[in-house]
């Protein structure tokens, strides 16, 4: 096959689902750094979001095969821990996507902006850990229901 | 340059043992907490140390140069090969027992980290700017939490205090410095940890201050961990469960 452009690798990892939060993908996480091809190696810069979390494992398994399926069989994944991955990153696309999904997305200020179930901000911290690595459980006062919070790092 | 690649490999066991014997302990918990979201918290802290670990102990088998892995370092060295300050390996004790020692190394990872930053060897850099990212979460919930059980009842405010009392003897080891210290000093790697302890007692006198309990005025320090030269007891019962499998089976893999 001839070599895909780099946009066109861009838009096929753009598809894939982050394993734990499937409403958004890799790409609008902001873990995808890089895309290059050296020679006919397509390499690939992944950042961890946390340094133990683990579904990293399950995301270079998720990238390589999207690649492979497409054609491309030279595929390397590079780890690129510096600049750390921060929420600042993420796209608005993807904050939608969470709070639709009842996520409430990273707020610079550090706490959510509103329950993401009734839109409620009398809201309450529960525990600054939760389900993944990247959530704090939090309640909302109003609707009297926990949620979950997309921490700001 | 030989004996300049051992210091920084000293430095980086250091590092990486420290998280990889903490982590090992809080995930004894697993499962055990008194309520579902301090089980959750436990295991996340532990999940950052241990993902810490992988980068702190990849880190150094490169440095190392003999092909190899942070796996082969946390599974195939035993007890007088490590170098986790003592602090990190004595047992969980209660629920507030292991908050006090979570709070006592997260205080100290907070503070040498956030000076790790500015590391002039790169790697090391780049592994604190992740590494204290999660910090600054774990530090704020140990300190919260020996705030609310040192300020709590009657019992949970004794049981902070004898915490607090067994520990502290513990945390000088971490200002202790030698001859790597030294050099990771004078190459930019690494500020001295002698230099921190002030910025350390106001953080932790803060805390403990709000928290109502008494900081034992001795200054002796437990001290053996950091060097290799003479570990707790516990070290090597921690080990036996920890390196069970490839005790067990040597060289199997996943």
């Amino acid at each position: 096959m001839t070599q895909p452009s780099i946009e066109q690798v861009w838009e096929w990892l753009g598809a894939i689902p982050d394993p734990e939060i499937p409403v958004i993908t890799l790409v609008d996480l902001g873990i995808i750094r890089d895309v290059a091809f050296h020679g006919e190696t397509c390499v690939v810069s992944v950042t961890p979001t946390y340094s133990g979390c683990p579904a990293t494992s399950m995301i270079n398994v998720d990238i390589e095969t999207c690649l492979r399926d497409h054609g491309l069989n030279k595929i390397e994944l590079k780890q690129q821990l510096s600049p750390a991955w921060t929420t600042d990153w993420m796209s608005d696309k993807a904050r939608a996507a969470l709070e639709e999904y009842g996520i409430a997305p990273p707020q610079a200020k550090g706490t959510p902006a509103r329950c993401p179930r009734c839109g409620g901000d009398h809201i309450e911290k529960l525990s600054q850990f939760g389900s993944t690595p990247c959530k704090a459980q939090w309640r909302c006062k109003d609707c009297l229901e926990p949620f979950e919070y997309f921490k700001c790092i | 340059m030989a004996a300049e690649k051992n210091l920084l490999l000293e430095f980086l066991l250091r590092q990486g043992d420290n998280a990889l014997i903490l982590g090992h302990r809080v995930s004894e918990w697993c499962g055990h907490a008194p309520v579902l979201e301090e089980d959750i918290a436990l295991a996340n802290t532990a999940l950052d140390l241990i993902g810490q670990t992988q980068m702190w102990l990849g880190y150094a088998a490169e440095v190392q140069g003999e092909g190899k892995t942070a796996d082969d370092l946390a599974f195939l060295r035993d007890a007088w090969d490590f170098r986790n300050v003592l602090l990190t390996e004595l047992p969980n004790g209660d629920f507030g027992q292991t908050l006090m020692r979570q709070f006592l190394f997260d205080a100290f990872q907070s503070v040498y980290l956030a000076r790790l930053l500015g590391s002039s060897d790169e790697t090391v850099a780049a592994i604190a700017a992740k590494a204290s990212k999660e910090v600054a979460y774990h530090v704020e919930r140990s300190a919260d939490t020996v705030v609310g059980l040192g300020d709590g009842t009657e019992e949970s405010h004794a049981r902070m205090q004898a915490a607090l009392d067994y520990l502290w003897p513990y945390v000088g080891e971490m200002f202790e410095s030698d001859a790597v210290d030294t050099a990771m000093a004078e190459s930019g790697v690494a500020p001295d940890p002698a230099t921190l302890r002030e910025e350390y007692d106001a953080l932790v006198t803060r805390v403990l201050t709000d928290a109502t309990l008494t900081i034992p005025e001795s200054r002796f320090a437990h001290k053996g961990g950091r060097t290799g030269q003479s570990h707790t007891e516990h070290l090597g019962h921690l080990l036996t469960t920890m390196q069970w499998l490839q005790r067990a089976y040597p060289g199997n893999t996943w």
